[in-house]
């Protein structure tokens, strides 16, 4: 009894692994044969590459399909940034698409570019999770005729067309140094609160920070830690705890990042320390605004992210339409923005951040 | 401990006397039923979804499915024997972590690999450890080493991302067969999942496994040494989760300390889908990797079908839910119709 | 048995005291009001959950959707006063609640009735209760701005001194604990736990209680949502994203045995408490916080080694004693050897 029905299921074992090998035949064929298809139909048409020649007054085509690829779909900050895009999109009359992974890692962003590719996108505004993990997919993507645009966060300038900057990171430095040490007088000690340890603009920004805090008029001002809230609300909460726990000097906090920017606010503005210690960093209007009103913040700092997706946007449909091929010195016009040039390593500024403060922050929705 | 499988459900044990022979269809009746699934969705969406029958599309899915379909095998093994891994993807994670740490104090890439791939051995035999010598439950254990491999691989690389490997390794890695529809990468996947499912299904040592799953105790009196062969399925699977990482660092051509994080649940949906119980004792490997291919087609034909991120989190959760409930609510009104049938059978009996 | 669980809560209790007097010697400031008061708010949305969690084990069952359903109701309390400001708090409390117990009730359904293992379902659910976050939120999310005050104050308001959630956490402990220690239908949950053929045997109706734990389960998960959107202020899609993790561990670290049977709803949120604590006690020591995550490992891996210590030197004991009682007759060994093993 106990033999028999071992060997029936040794047999229906190698069935089973039979049934497999031909599933996978099968799942193979259909792949295989797909592709020799796809050799036939889906050459790739010149469209001008970066080694090509750019025709200044080439019109934006009109039949362009740009697809918007955020760090993570759902963040509210893309969301503001692809809208920007739509806009755009919808100006020059393409079509306009959203795709990108739940969850803000750097491998996930992969599969959505190679699907886009395959989809024969032919603008992808990507705002890179690393600056790596995406170049080989990107490359391929290129292969295939897709222009890419980075936006908010680049990757390797090899990988691809354009890089769509808020604000130099200068700027960007420059403008938080600025406001904290115009809020806490000149003097004391000073943290940052970081999203993750290896987020790329953010590290970038911590260092120039670091620099712009060398230079003599900030010599009363001591950068005492950096902290990482991960860009999640929970953990920035935590740090921002624990910050005015382990420094008990500190006289103001800088978060280079909305989702700590906000976590940061809303637990000073909940504890003894509110109006006592000071913060300021980048974040949008509608998180900060009421802690703007109840006197925890004074002014904090940002780019308006649907500028951002905009001119990413135009940038894209001029890179496809031939207008400019990438290379320094370049120019083109981005609907209501204006004229832009393209700079060193293919790098589009937009423009210094915009600070907010009690008397303008009501202007804003985003 | 008094049951070593895991979760049992208070209104079933697995192999249960009776209960066992009439719902052993249910498991090959289950992965065949999966491996259709697989053809018809493979089909409808060659049919249907523009761009997906095309061989570079086939690159980018089954690229996609490496990973998964690498941890699932070992995890299916494990899976069969009645214990849980957690752990691998963090154990990705810190081989990824430290063969970038390496890479950049200048040791040969050659050597890199196989320290990392004997790293992910060595982590597991930790987690084997942990639960056959000191007896302590696997999903326990292995929530703990979630998070401690995951803690280590940032304490090791830290914020950094280590990206200057070889571009031939890194390119290695996503090159395709002639014909540019198979990754080489996926036949050594598919070569692996030979061999453990020749393991699983035609040697002693797999019948072992599932003997094990079955009924532990049982298996232990019939001269099985069952701390020993789940001791060594954890340091296998330590092994091709470290084996995982090399492939994810030179595929995203980046060492990161959260690389591959929350994969784990990925692997074990996949595992669950195809067919094995999370009692231990049943499960096919066949199964198995149809569960894998059949998310990775999903998600690839949805995502060329510009459906929405978070429509693949229901379909996924839906799936696992339909691959435990269907296959039960089958096999619970089989047993009544045939407790029904024998009791009209005594019945005629008695009056005939 | 009573004697090991009460040792094994205070061995807990005493690894926390211990980092918090640690911590504090390093910096006095640690133990300042308002740190304890950030440390208590911090832990008491954990401990809702681990206490729910907590009546789910001890059935020898899990539920890893919990994570999802808090993120789920978070979001929808949110909206309820999106959409009616007005709307007073204990409505939103209980909409909450009551969203979180539908929740749960879909995942005990599913478990009871279909018979099916709940780790399997409940991480389906964890997928699709996201998902369904997810596209209703699609981007959207509710700041601060958009909650009354009257709401946000009740998440950071104190009530001499001790925060408002950390009362509202402390109730639903004692509420619960109280129920799963002295209640009929709590011990029940027990047995089902210990050995479900002979709580079946019994009489206990096995699906019943078990599709009662899991209602229990989400409806504090979704209290927990409530308490998040009211603590936090900004609600968006990945509220709560791998917090099961976190919960089982607290769980396990509080000495609730992961096979059932056994553990109480107190030691499970002191478990909970001490997590938090390490994360803000590594914070404050400045150890590089990339060892916080293998801290929390390793003390996860050294409190279920403890709990089996101490459960091999009970057994021990009891056989001893059982040999020793031989001649009083058999049955009390047996009791002994039985409770050994449900200790574990």
């Amino acid at each position: 009894m106990l033999r028999s029905d071992r060997r029936g299921r040794r047999r229906g074992g190698a069935s089973r692994v039979g049934v497999a090998a031909v599933a996978w035949t099968a799942l193979l064929a259909t792949a295989a044969c797909g592709g020799t298809t796809r050799d036939e139909n889906a050459e790739p048409e010149d469209r001008g590459g970066p080694t090509g020649e750019a025709d200044p007054d080439a019109p934006l085509r009109d039949d362009l399909v740009v697809a918007f690829l955020p760090k993570q779909v759902n963040n509210p900050y893309f969301t503001v940034a692809d809208g920007g895009g739509e806009t755009a999109v919808g100006e020059f009359g393409g079509e306009y698409k959203e795709s990108g992974p739940t969850e803000a890692s750097a491998s996930s962003q992969v599969s959505h570019v190679n699907t886009l590719s395959q989809q024969g996108t032919d603008v992808i505004a990507l705002a890179a999770n690393d600056p790596n993990a995406v170049c080989g997919a990107l490359d391929s993507a290129r292969d295939a005729g897709a222009r890419v645009v980075t936006f908010d966060s680049d990757t390797n300038p090899g990988c691809r067309d354009l890089f769509v900057n808020q604000a130099t990171a200068e700027d960007i430095a420059r403008t938080q140094v600025e406001l904290i040490a115009e809020q806490i007088g000149g003097e004391g000690e000073v943290a940052i609160l970081s999203a993750t340890p290896n987020a790329t603009n953010q590290n970038a920004w911590i260092a120039l920070m670091e620099e712009e805090l060398a230079a003599p008029e900030y010599a009363d001002i001591e950068l005492v830690t950096v902290a990482y809230g991960n860009d999640e609300d929970e953990k920035s909460f935590q740090e921002t705890q624990g910050l005015l726990r382990s420094y008990p000097d500190l006289a103001g906090i800088i978060s280079p990042t909305t989702v700590g920017l906000a976590a940061a606010a809303r637990y000073l503005s909940g504890s003894e320390f509110q109006g006592e210690v000071a913060l300021t960093g980048l974040g949008t209007p509608n998180q900060m605004r009421e802690y703007v009103h109840d006197g925890t913040v004074e002014s904090f700092a940002l780019w308006d992210p649907a500028e951002l997706g905009y001119l990413a946007a135009y940038a894209g449909a001029a890179l496809a339409s031939g207008q400019i091929t990438g290379a320094e010195g370049e120019t083109f016009t981005a609907g209501e923005l204006g004229d832009y040039t393209i700079g060193a390593d293919g790098v589009v500024v937009l423009g210094p951040p915009t600070v907010f403060e009690e008397g303008n922050v009501d202007d804003y929705d985003f | 401990m008094a049951h070593d499988s895991l979760y049992a459900s208070p209104q079933r044990r697995p192999g249960a006397g009776r209960g066992r022979r009439r719902t052993a269809w249910v498991p090959r009746r289950w992965d065949a039923a999966l491996v259709s699934a697989l053809l018809l969705v493979v089909l409808g969406s060659a049919l249907l979804v523009d761009g997906f029958a095309t061989g570079r599309n086939a690159q980018f899915l089954l690229l996609d499915a490496v990973a998964i379909g690498l941890v699932a095998l070992p995890m299916t093994l494990v899976v069969i024997t009645g214990e849980i891994d957690l752990s691998v993807a963090s154990t990705l994670g810190l081989c990824s972590a430290v063969m970038g740490q390496l890479w950049l104090s200048g040791w040969p890439l050659e050597l890199v690999v196989v320290a990392a791939v004997a790293l992910g051995a060595v982590l597991g035999a930790v987690n084997g450890v942990f639960v056959t010598a000191f007896g302590l439950p696997s999903l326990a254990v292995t929530i703990g080493t979630l998070a401690a491999y995951r803690g280590l691989a940032f304490v090791v690389l830290g914020d950094q991302a280590v990206a200057d490997f070889p571009g031939d390794w890194t390119s290695a890695a996503v090159e395709t067969a002639p014909g540019g529809a198979l990754p080489w990468a996926m036949v050594g996947t598919a070569l692996l999942a030979v061999a453990f499912g020749v393991v699983l299904h035609a040697t002693p040592f797999g019948r072992e496994l599932y003997a094990i799953g079955s009924n532990a105790e049982a298996a232990r009196f019939s001269g099985i040494p069952v701390a020993r062969r789940k001791f060594w399925l954890f340091v296998v699977c330590g092994a091709v989760s470290g084996l995982a990482g090399v492939y994810w660092t030179l595929r995203y051509a980046s060492a990161r300390a959260d690389n591959g994080e929350g994969l784990e649940l990925a692997v074990v949906a996949a595992v669950l889908l195809g067919g094995v119980s999370i009692f231990g004792g049943r499960g096919t490997l066949a199964g198995v990797c149809a569960g894998v291919l059949l998310l990775g087609v999903l998600r690839n034909a949805l995502q060329l079908a510009d459906v929405a991120a978070d429509t693949l989190d229901i379909v996924t959760g839906s799936l696992l839910i339909v691959s435990v409930v269907v296959p039960n609510a089958v096999a619970m009104a089989r047993a009544r119709l045939a407790r029904k049938d024998r009791h009209e059978g005594t019945h005629e009996r008695k009056f005939g | 048995m009573t004697a090991l669980r009460a040792r094994r809560e205070l061995g807990v209790l005493l690894a926390l005291a211990l980092l918090v007097a640690f911590t504090a010697a390093d910096n006095s400031r640690f133990l300042s009001s308002q740190s304890i008061r950030d440390v208590l708010l911090s832990a008491s949305i954990l401990v809702v959950l681990a206490v729910g969690q907590t009546v789910v084990v001890v059935t020898r069952n899990i539920d890893l959707s919990v994570g999802s359903v808090l993120g789920l109701t978070a979001f929808a309390t949110g909206k309820l006063f999106v959409a009616a400001p007005g709307t007073p708090l204990v409505v939103a409390v209980l909409a909450g609640v009551g969203l979180g117990a539908l929740c749960g009730a879909l995942n005990g359904a599913l478990i009871a009735a279909a018979r099916v293992p709940a780790l399997v379902i409940t991480l389906g659910t964890l997928y699709v209760l996201r998902g369904v976050d997810h596209s209703w939120a699609s981007g959207e999310q509710i700041n601060a701005a958009d909650l009354p005050r009257s709401f946000l104050d009740f998440g950071t308001a104190t009530v001499l001194g001790v925060p408002v959630l950390a009362l509202v956490a402390a109730a639903v402990l004692l509420v619960v604990a109280t129920w799963l220690g002295s209640y009929r239908v709590g011990r029940e949950l027990y047995a089902i736990g210990s050995e479900p053929a002979a709580a079946r045997l019994s009489g206990i109706p096995v699906g019943a209680r078990v599709f009662l734990a899991f209602v229990v389960s989400g409806a504090l998960a979704g209290l927990a949502g409530v308490l998040h959107a009211a603590r936090y202020g900004t609600v968006d899609a990945t509220v709560g994203s791998g917090m099961e993790l976190q919960v089982v561990a607290a769980v396990v670290v509080g000495g609730v045995a992961i096979f059932g049977g056994s553990g109480t709803a107190y030691g499970a949120a002191i478990g909970a408490l001490l997590l938090t604590t390490i994360g803000s006690s590594l914070a404050v020591l400045r150890v590089d916080p990339f060892w916080q995550q293998a801290a929390v490992g390793g003390l996860i891996l050294a409190a279920i080694g403890l709990d089996r210590a101490l459960a091999a030197r009970t057994a021990r004991r009891a056989a001893a004693r059982s040999a020793a009682d031989a001649a009083a007759g058999q049955d009390a060994g047996r009791r002994g050897e039985r409770e050994a093993t449900h200790g574990s």
